[in-house]
């Protein structure tokens, strides 16, 4: 399968902090792929360097065999890549329907009917005509999910879709995810949740200080001693492989 | 079968209350018509335009600053521009009479292409270093009014004479007040309904998000600022008719901006009634208090206290705080829109969602 969206050595850095080292990830089209990395590993910059929020200083990102690199992200959505935030970002004085509208791209009768189709897709359509701001967190990230959907992107960059939700919000956008990555669409998944991850993606690529430590099958990314370290730390594995000193003694 | 929407309101509501608007606005449409019949006196009639004036420029200036959430504090530098660039024109290509009418055009668009390169050095900042930047162009021009020999210096630029009678001088005046005032109302709706005018309070909620999907916010809001700046130079242009004069601290006026900003404060920033029913207040009150106190500064005094006032008290405006006011009674304690949305994932079901809300 090719690669729908791919980065190449992609660095960046804050002042002396180094977000991303030489970042090199790979998204193949129609599947559904998931990057995880402890907290501060670089997964939310890498979405900010792909979507334009953040400029790369070195590296590249193609979207196809299209280069997209440090383009705005007007540009970058326009081209065929949605997003979410980890932290929801919709607009709260606009009502459900209009906040829809300022992602769509078709015409303005289109517009509303494609509109309500991905509110009920979501199943939000009955506040439809409700203000944002008054909706609650759970369903303000449906509302963010349903209008990035409405202007169809070729690809979907969710963060932290699980994070903050209830187990049955969980699954409801899981299933929702399942449903259009069976209809073809692409997703790229930051997520703290394992279950949720490994239940849903079929690559994962794991970061550890901005650089990819692993990438593949979720059952072979789990048990590979790198991710291990990323997640639990080196210096708990070097007391497993040396007891006394585990012991103090 | 149900009659009612998802947040329980009638669905002939809507309906009902867009004829009500109607026909309020026609007999508002009807009454400013006939203003200056039923009350002659010069004196009134001043009154009466200068309000209209502010009307207009307070609903230019909203369906940038409102909509876009932009605070300018500039929009003076537009006005006095575009009353200099009639005067100079007027004067230099010797226009005289009525003739000079024919010339608003240009103040629009000699107010519009000097928005242009400041648009697009004040736009790329926003928040409180916006509003200083705006300033800050604010004092620019005026300094350049006072320094420059084309403008006049101290002195400025005289209108030329106009053959009317004095009884009835102002009614002119009035009616283009009038139609400027009802034509930039009309352009702040059309704007408010349009794709630009989402795109333009989209900004105003979120900026970076709005990019994230696809809202080219410069173009956007360079366009707002253009258009709201060729508005205000057209109103500043009939002004400068209507007084025969601008002097660079007339122009280019502090209080201008103050006043305006007061106006949407008041009646409601980002709403199309707002700003006009601001004007509608603030106005007459200064012209009032300018004519009878004779100490100059009570009136800027109590323009500062109503400031502090509104931004303390209805901090929203008139027209938002009493609009919810009046849907909480009318919707007799219930919410008009659901205050907590449970997080239920299959709320689709209209018959939940009215359940959620008892």
């Amino acid at each position: 399968m090719s690669a729908l969206l791919r980065t190449e050595g992609v660095h960046k850095a804050y002042g002396g902090v180094r977000a991303l080292d030489t970042c090199t990830i790979e998204v193949a089209e129609g599947t559904v792929a998931g990057l995880i990395g402890p907290n501060g590993s670089g997964k939310t910059t890498l979405f900010n360097v792909i979507t334009g929020y953040a400029k790369a200083d070195t590296g590249e990102v193609y979207l196809a065999d299209r280069r997209i690199t440090n383009m705005a992200p007007d540009k970058v959505f326009a081209l065929g890549i949605g997003r979410t935030f980890q932290l929801t970002r919709i607009f709260p004085r606009l009502t459900v329907m209009e906040n829809m509208l300022v992602a769509s791209q078709h015409s303005r009768s289109g517009a509303r009917k494609r509109a309500m189709e991905q509110l009920e897709f979501v199943g939000i359509a009955g506040y439809h005509g409700a203000l944002a701001g008054m909706l609650s967190f759970g369903q303000r990230k449906l509302l963010e999910l349903a209008y990035v959907l409405v202007a169809d992107p070729a690809i979907v960059l969710l963060d932290e879709p699980a994070g903050g939700v209830n187990l049955s919000l969980v699954n409801h956008i899981a299933d929702r995810i399942r449903e259009l990555n069976a209809a073809g669409k692409t997703f790229l998944i930051v997520e703290h949740n394992m279950e949720f991850v490994m239940g849903l993606c079929e690559q994962v690529t794991v970061l550890d200080s901005g650089t990819v430590v692993a990438a593949g099958p979720p059952d072979i990314v789990r048990t590979d001693r790198r991710v291990l370290d990323a997640y639990l730390g080196e210096d708990i594995e070097e007391a497993e492989d040396d007891p006394a000193a585990a012991e103090g003694t | 079968m149900s009659q009612a929407d998802p947040q329980g309101r009638s669905w002939r509501g809507p309906a009902l209350a867009t004829g009500a608007r109607a026909v309020g606005l026609a007999a508002l449409l009807a009454v400013a018509v006939a203003f200056p019949v039923i009350f002659p006196n010069p004196v009134v009639t001043n009154y009466g335009v200068f309000t209209l004036i502010f009307v207009a420029v307070a609903s230019a200036w909203n369906f940038f600053s409102g909509f876009s959430g932009y605070i300018s504090l500039g929009n003076a530098v537009f006005f006095g521009s575009g009353a200099y660039a009639l005067g100079i024109a007027a004067r230099d290509w010797h226009v005289t009479g009525t003739g000079v009418f024919a010339l608003l055009p240009l103040a629009a668009a000699v107010a519009a292409l000097i928005a242009v390169p400041l648009g697009l050095i004040a736009l790329r900042v926003r928040r409180h270093t916006f509003i200083v930047i705006t300033i800050a162009f604010f004092f620019i021009f005026q300094l350049m009014a006072y320094n420059f020999s084309f403008t006049g210096g101290s002195t400025g630029v005289d209108a030329p004479f106009l053959p009317w009678q004095a009884q009835t001088y102002n009614n002119p005046f009035y009616y283009i007040a009038l139609a400027c005032a009802v034509g930039a109302i009309a352009l702040s709706w059309l704007i408010r309904r349009s794709r630009f005018g989402l795109q333009l309070r989209a900004i105003r909620d979120d900026e970076d998000r709005a990019r994230g999907l696809g809202v080219r916010a410069m173009r956007v809001k360079l366009s707002a600022f253009v258009l709201s700046a060729a508005v205000t130079g057209l109103v500043g242009a009939v002004w400068f008719f209507y007084l025969t004069q601008v002097q660079p601290p007339s122009g280019f006026d502090p209080l201008f901006d103050l006043s305006v900003v007061l106006m949407a404060f008041l009646g409601g920033l980002g709403t199309i009634s707002g700003p006009v029913l601001g004007a509608l207040i603030i106005e007459p009150g200064q012209l009032y208090l300018t004519t009878t106190f004779t100490n100059g500064y009570l009136s800027e005094i109590l323009l500062g206290a109503v400031f502090l006032t509104v931004v303390l008290l209805v901090p929203r405006g008139i027209i938002p705080t009493g609009g919810e006011y009046l849907r909480r009674l009318t919707t007799r304690g219930r919410a008009a829109i659901p205050a907590a949305v449970p997080a239920v994932p299959q709320a689709a079901d209209p018959a939940q969602v009215q359940e959620a809300q008892h």
